[in-house]
This record gives C-alpha cells, structure tokens and sequence, in this order.
C-alpha cells in the first residue's frame, strides 16, 4: 500500500492520495495519467490490469486500487 | 425526419401519448415501432444497414452470452478441480469469446468504413446548384452513433459489463433509440439498456422538463446556431482572412456549439419526456480551464467510448506494456515512461479524427489536439509550481476567466480546420491575421455584408447572453427542475422560449420582400 | 396540481395571443404591391354575373368589366391574379360557381397552361391568401404547394413570414390591422402608363426544349370544362395578344391548344397578331413594351371579345334591371374617375 500512495504520489505531488476519494469522478486522475499508474503498477506488483478494470470505481481512491490490485493477484 | 419539421413534432406528440396510454409492460413496444417509423423515413438503404448491424452485434453478443453460461457451469460443477485446469478451462473460452467479439466488432467496422468512405462513387447528383459531377459517400443516417453503441455493447458483453439482451427486438431498440440516430450520445447498456424495458408511470415532471428541454435545443440551434450560420458560410467561402479570421474562430464556435449542444438537447428531452435519461454528452464545456478538461466535457460520451474501448485496451496490451519496459531500460525513465503513454494517446486521436471524415484536415485537427493535450501534461509540474508558489492568485476569478477564455481561443483555433477543410488555406488565413488583420472591417460595415444584418447579430448576441444564463445558473441543478418547482414562473418561462423560437428562429422559407411583387420584376 | 393546469392553460393563451398579434404585424400588408389582393375584393360584391373571366395577368389586365358593361349591358368579374396557374383558376372558378350557379359564359386565358407545376412560391402564396377559407381554397393550396412549403404556414402564416423580424418598419406596426381595400374594377387591375414596344428590339424568343404542354394543366383544363357543364355555363378558351419575346405564346403551344378545343367541342380565340382586328397600336396600348396591355389596350380587347360574347355566345344585356343598372353606372364612373386620375398622374 505504501509503495502504491509512493508511485501515486510521484503523479501529482500536491494530493493527499491517502485519504482522496473521487480521484477520477473530481478529475484528478486523467486518462494519461491512469494509463501511466497502471503500467507502474504493473511493473511494480508483477500483475496485468486488463482494460475492463479500468473503471471510475476502481481508480477512484488508492484504497480502490490497492483492492483491485489484490484481487488480480489471487485469482 | 428532420428534428426541426412539423413532422416531427407531430410524430413526437402522437409517440408520447401512445407510450403513456398504452399498458405499461407494452412502452418499450411503442417505442420500438416508434424507432421504426423514424427511421423508415431516411429510407431502405439506411434501414437496411441499421438491420445489419443489430443483427450482427445481436448474434456475437447471444453466441459469447451462450458460451459464457455454458462456461460458469462447467466451473460450478467441476469445483473439484485444480485451479489451473479451472483457470486455463476460463482462459480457453475468452479466447473463443475474444474470436468471436473481433469477428462482429471488425464487421461493424469494416461496414462503418465501407459505408463512410469506400462507398464513394462516381456520378451525377441533382443539387441546388443544377447537376453536378462527382465523387458521393453513401449517406447513411446516424450509422457512426448506432454503431459505436453496438461495438461497445459487444464489448460490453464480452468483458462481462453488461448482461446479454436474449430478446432480439428488445437488442434492436437498444442499438436503435430513435432520438440518438441522429447525433448520439453513444449510450451504455449498463447506464440505458434497462430502462427501455421497464415500466414508466406517467409523470408531470419528466413531461415538462424533457419538454423544456427540446425547446431549449431548438433555441439554441434555430436562434443561435442556424442564425450564425451564413456568416461562417460567407467568410469561409469569401476566403476572407485578417479579422474575419478570428470571427470565423468564434462564430464556428457558436454556430457547433448551439447546433450540437443543442440537437443533444433535444435528444435527452425527448427521451426525458419518456422517462428515460440518456449519458449527457456536454457539461458546460466552455467553461473547461484546459484542454483535457474541456475534452471530458465535450462530446463526453464519444470521448468516453475511445477511452474505454481505444486507449485504455491499447495501453494495457502486452505489446505495449512489453514496449514499456523496454523503453525504461533503454531510453531512461524520463522517455521510457512517456513513450507508450504518447502512442496510444497519438494512436487514439488519429482514429478520432479520422472517425470524423478521411481527410487531412481531421487528421491535423486530431494532432493539433493531441499536441495541446501532451504540451500541457509535460507542463503540469511548472503549473503545479505555480499554484503552490501563488495559490491566491491562481484562484482568483480573474485567473480562472483567463483561463476558461485562453481554453476557448485554442480549442476555437484548432476547430476551424473542419471549417475550410483545407489545411494550407487554414494556416495562410491564420497568418493573414498578423500580416494584414484589417481591422477597419469591423467598424465600416463590412461585418454585416456576411448575410447576417446588424439586428440579427444583436439577436444572436442576446441569445448567446441568455446562453451563458442559463447554464451559470444550471451549474449545480438543471435550471428546468428549479423551473418545474415554480409553476407561473416556470410556464411562463416555456411559452417566452417557444415565442423566440417561432419568431426568431431559422427555419422554413425565407423571407425576400422583392419575391412577392410580381410585376416589378417582369418575369 | 390545480394552480400548475391553470398557470399552464394561461400561459398556452398568453402565447397564442402574442403569437397572433406577431403574425398580424408580420404579414406584409401589400400597399406598395399592386398585385398583392387581386381576388379578395369579389367576395365583398352581393350581385351575379353572366360572365366569369380566370386567368393571371393577360386576363385581369386584360378585361374591363366597367367597359363590358358600358357596351354591351353585359354583367362580369375577372377572377385573375398573378401567374395564376391552370389549378388555381380551376378551384378559383370552383368557388365563383359555387356561389353564383347561373354563370352563362367562363372564359379562360390559356397563357397559364405552360406551366406543370408552381413557377414562384411567393406569387402562388399570394395568389391561395388572397382566396377566402373553403374547400376550394384547401384543395387549390394541396395542388399549388411546392416541395419546400409546409401546408401549416397557410393556417399560421407567421411560420412563413417570422423572418421579416429583421426588417420591420414602423409603417408595418401602423398597417397591422388596416383592412386591405379593392383597387380593382371588378376584377380588373388598371394600368395607365404608356410604355411603347421597342421598334428595335430585334430579340428572339428563346426556343423551346419540350413544346408539349404539360399534362397536368391540360387535364385541369379538362376538369374546367367538366365543372362548367355541370353549372350550364359555356367555357370559351382566349388567349391575350402580347408583343415581347417575354412570356411568348409559342405556335406549337397553339397548336395543341387548337387540337384540343376542336377535340372537345370548345371555342378558342387566340388574338396574338390579331392587332388590325382588334385596333391594337402597340406603341400605345401597353404599359410594359408588349408584355401586357395598358388601359387603353384592355379597351380595345374587351370592346372586341364583348362583341364575340353577345353575338356568337349568346350574352345578354341587363340593362333593363334598373337597380343592376344603378349599380353599374356607379362602378362605370368609378372606373372612368379613376382613369382619368391615372393618366393625369402619368
């Protein structure tokens, strides 16, 4: 989780991604910016997002994402 | 048909009478039939292809629905089995599923293509101007809204967003709706579908407001857009440069402006006078302070659609993810991080743009876009300096306007290219605005020798003031629902609009008093 | 709930009156225009006559009643507007018959025949506004409606004329409920310039693509002289001399013309090149170098047809009905004052 607010962080500094949410319904995230989260992601913890998952929900806080990003590892 | 035809209207009115008369489990019928007799009037080509293209999206989507349930059943009842033969069990059929959702997805296309661009033929076609020679595209009546929907439907259905529509003329009134035929917005089963097919108890509100709603569509493309029109015709045609330059900027802007926002308007009120609330396509876009943001708020739902089903699927693919790594090995962070980003984001906009029409002037508009939307990403840490170092300012009011008015300009500048459809032409007119601006034009009368006479453009103008009214005081609540809360106020709001729209609106046969007198031309 | 239907009902009001109000200062009042209400004034008239003249302009600059009377006692209304098409004189005749079924004589101009569909929407909207409401008047605007026309801009003329917003005058919000008066003479629309035929205009009529004429007026035509039988009037066919290469009546346009009052048992009297008959001067007796006859022309022409009309048509003289007469002595002076004025003025 830690890792994920860093990568997240190196986004866009000036926003609390901890306790953010809305990040994509306020337009924060942009769609180059989730496309850039993701490939770091991917890169990070060794799994694919598949482009059904990227919806609003998902993306819209870090605590989303890191869900997501657990649920893709177990399956 | 014509929205802004008697006919129409007449056919709206018998259309909702019949939805609200007639036993509730039986509305999605008339609207089925209603689909059908709208659409009839653009004739059998354009039926024909609209029969083919929800037949096929219906056949793909009910085959990998089949699959899929066939799949999950096998899965529930072997749960004894190892995870990897369950998994590579799953993984065989999306693949059979993916086989079949490019089939019908690349059918769609190619018929899209076929029908926009390859159909072109040779010929001769009786216009207004007597009979001329040459190339024609077969025109086929909302064929680029109707079949995104059923593109995205489909893979909608294949990544299990959406559930599959097993009754085929409930399919074909999703595909079909016919208020969207016409200019979208290109609707979601998982936001629309259902709401075609449940009962709608009639409702005062949705009446009035989705009436509300098309009038205001009318005003904005009859009094607005329509009006604006001969004098973006005339300096476009004129090849007028210097200042005209920069009006044509800003009456294009008003003129696509009024006219889509405008037929959208009427789109969502009518479905709104039905009870059913299509995807907004506009949200104040002008009021957007970049780029990217006024690309969220204008023609939302076509913006959405390449998102979702162009760049993102690109973006993720291993290809480009493999390109990714690659690139950060290689190329250093700073590059290796942008490099995919950059191609799909090009890749992306060279389809839109070529979705709008095969020529080089999209293909510029998109990259022109796509060069603001990058530039601007690439300065985000300088605006974010900015913001931090002078939060103050940056919030002022003036400070915003600037920046909703610079948004303006360059979205302005980038749209005329679909104006003169002649690149070379479009930057020798920019430039002529340096070289020779003339702005005497403004002051001696020659603004007006554009067909719009001085009290026209005052009319415009004022519609444009009430424009910007109504949308500021619809910022956080539609302003039709605040009207609908106050019956005197809100009815008599709705007889003004429709007093403006027959009085001042574009339409019909034009007025030439010399036509009338009969022996003074001696003809 | 109440307070919504009631605000909406006066609301629905409000703007149908301010709508009604609109259109009234929005139609254009036709003061500058001559031609504009060439027919309304016969349904003011309460007298019947023998002879009912159809046709455009040949026919209502063509024909003086006043003069037709004066001559020969003979009682007539010219039922003729601007390009008047074949259609349009059929359901105009229509109501004229309607309203008076004891018409002796109908003669019809066949200059109008040329025409297979509506040659200008304003002069044919002029024409169908000028009728008043009836069957007829539904029918003739069915038959005259070009494509671009909606048939509800005939019942909210405001649909047709809103664009003239921009260019309203205070003159138009003065003239908004003026009640247009007649400046025909019955019918006749008089014309007192002389503007002479160029002896030097060496000019040719442009030649014909098709010369058949086209189907639709002919079959007008037909159903012209069914509905003349049906009242026991007799149809006879004219056609108005004219000198210009401008609306020329073509020889093979004549000769179908010809073939058809032979083949249905009609009288045809074609008066183009017929000037020593008739005593035609034409560097006199047109007011728009040979295109139409001025008053002094339609004189000539109405004193030569009125002859034909009394001895070959059986048309009688009403003198002896001292209150017809009464009234015709007074339409005659009318005439005649207002000839006089013309040719001071001009």
């Amino acid at each position: 989780m830690e890792q994920l607010i860093e990568i997240m962080q190196n986004l866009h500094p000036d926003v609390d991604f901890e306790t953010y949410e809305g990040l994509v319904d306020d337009g924060i995230l942009d769609s180059l910016d989730i496309v850039t989260l993701i490939t770091d992601i991917n890169d990070a913890f060794d799994v694919s997002i598949p482009a059904e998952e990227i919806l609003p929900e998902n993306f819209n806080s870090a605590a989303a994402l890191w869900e997501l990003i657990e649920r893709l590892d177990t399956v | 048909m014509n929205f802004a035809s008697i006919e129409f209207l007449a056919f709206l009115l018998v259309l909702t009478a019949a939805y609200y008369l007639v036993p509730k489990r039986a509305q999605w019928v008339v609207l089925l039939c209603g689909s059908v007799v709208f659409y009839a009037f653009a004739g059998v080509v354009s039926c024909a292809f609209l029969l083919a293209v929800i037949v096929v999206s219906y056949v793909a989507c009910t085959v990998i629905g089949k699959r899929q349930r066939a799949c999950a059943d096998w899965l529930n009842a072997n749960k004894e089995l190892p995870k990897e033969e369950r998994k590579a069990y799953k993984n065989k059929n999306k693949k059979g599923n993916l086989v079949i959702v490019c089939i019908g997805v690349g059918v769609l296309a190619l018929a899209l293509i076929y029908a926009k661009f390859v159909s072109s033929y040779f010929g001769f076609k009786v216009g207004e101007s007597g009979i001329s020679f040459g190339a024609y595209a077969l025109e086929i009546m909302g064929i680029s809204y109707y079949t995104f929907i059923a593109i995205g439907y489909m893979l909608d259905v294949y990544r299990e967003k959406a559930p599959v529509q097993r009754n085929f003329a409930k399919h074909a009134l999703f595909v079909g709706f016919f208020p969207q035929l016409v200019m979208g917005p290109i609707s979601k089963y998982s936001d629309v579908g259902e709401q075609y097919f449940v009962p709608h108890a009639f409702e005062g509100k949705n009446l009035y407001c989705g009436a509300v709603r098309v009038a205001w569509g009318f005003f904005k493309k009859l009094v607005v857009a329509d009006a604006i029109a001969p004098a973006v015709g005339a300096i476009v045609a004129q090849q007028k440069g210097g200042v005209f330059f920069l009006l044509l900027c800003l009456f294009y802007s008003v003129r696509i402006y009024g006219d889509f926002t405008g037929g959208i308007d009427i789109v969502l009120g009518v479905a709104e006078m039905l009870g059913i609330k299509l995807p907004e396509n506009f949200n104040r876009p002008f009021s957007s302070k970049s780029t990217a943001e006024y690309w969220r708020r204008w023609h939302m739902t076509m913006g959405a659609w390449f998102t979702n089903y162009i760049f993102y699927p690109l973006s993720v693919t291993k290809g480009m993810q493999k390109l990714s790594k690659w690139s950060r090995a290689h190329l250093g962070t700073a590059i290796g991080k942008r490099l995919p980003v950059y191609i799909t984001t090009i890749v992306t906009w060279l389809v839109t743009g070529l979705w709008h029409g095969i020529a080089w002037n999209f293909v510029v508009w998109a990259m022109l876009n796509c060069l603001v939307l990058l530039v601007s990403q690439e300065l985000e840490p300088l605006y974010t300096k900015f913001r931090t170092r002078f939060p103050k300012l940056h919030a002022s009011m003036p400070y915003q306007t600037f920046m909703a008015v610079r948004t303006f300009c360059l979205m302005g500048l980038i749209r005329v290219f679909d104006c003169y459809m002649n690149v070379p032409l479009t930057f020798t007119k920019f430039f002529s605005v340096f070289t020779t601006p003339n702005w005497g034009a403004l002051f001696n009368g020659e603004l007006f020798s554009l067909g719009v006479s001085a009290v026209s453009f005052a009319v415009i103008g004022l519609g444009i003031l009430i424009m910007w009214g109504v949308s500021r005081l619809g910022k956080d609540r539609p302003l039709r629902e605040k009207l609908w809360e106050k019956p005197w106020l809100g009815n008599l709001a709705l007889a003004a609009l429709i007093f403006a729209i027959v009085v001042f609106g574009t339409y019909g046969l034009g007025y030439d008093a010399s036509a009338f007198i009969y022996g003074g031309t001696f003809n | 709930m109440k307070k919504r239907i009631v605000s909406a009902i006066l609301c629905a009001m409000l703007l149908i009156g301010a709508l009604a109000l609109v259109q009234a200062v929005l139609i254009p009042s036709r003061y500058d225009n001559r031609e504009g209400h060439l027919l309304c004034g016969y349904y003011d008239t309460t007298d019947a006559h023998d002879v009912i003249f159809v046709g455009d302009c040949e026919i209502y600059e063509g024909i003086v009643p006043a003069v037709l009377y004066e001559r020969y006692g003979i009682t007539s209304y010219v039922r003729g507007s601007s390009q008047q098409t074949v259609w349009q004189s059929y359901y105009i005749l229509e109501e004229t018959l309607k309203r008076e079924p004891d018409v002796k004589v109908v003669v019809f101009n066949v200059l109008a025949v040329k025409y297979g569909k509506t040659p200008r929407e304003e002069i044919s909207r002029m024409t169908l506004e000028d009728m008043a409401w009836s069957d007829s008047k539904w029918h003739a605007i069915r038959a005259s409606m070009t494509e671009e026309e909606s048939l509800l801009s005939y019942f909210a003329p405001i649909l047709r004329y809103h664009g003239r917003w921009s260019e309203l005058t205070l003159k138009d919000l003065a003239n908004t409920f003026d009640k247009h008066e007649d400046i025909t003479h019955q019918g006749y629309l008089m014309q007192t310039d002389i503007v002479p035929v160029d002896p030097d205009d060496t000019r040719e009529p442009e030649a014909l693509i098709d010369s058949t004429l086209p189907l639709v007026s002919m079959e007008y035509l037909k159903k012209m002289q069914a509905l003349c039988e049906q009242y026991g009037a007799e149809l006879v066919l004219i056609k108005a001399p004219t000198n210009s290469v401008k609306y020329y009546w073509y020889d093979e346009w004549d000769a179908q013309i010809v073939e058809y009052a032979k083949a249905n048992d009609l009288t045809y009297y074609n008066f183009v090149g017929m000037e020593g008959e008739l005593g035609l001067d034409w560097s006199r007796d047109t007011y728009d170098a040979g295109l139409h006859l001025n008053v002094y022309g339609a004189e000539k022409l109405t004193v030569y047809l009125g002859k034909l009309l009394q001895d070959e048509h059986g048309v009688q003289s009403r003198q002896s009905d001292a209150e017809l007469d009464a009234l015709w002595k007074q339409r005659i002076e009318q005439y005649e004052t207002d000839k006089q004025k013309g040719e001071n003025d001009s």
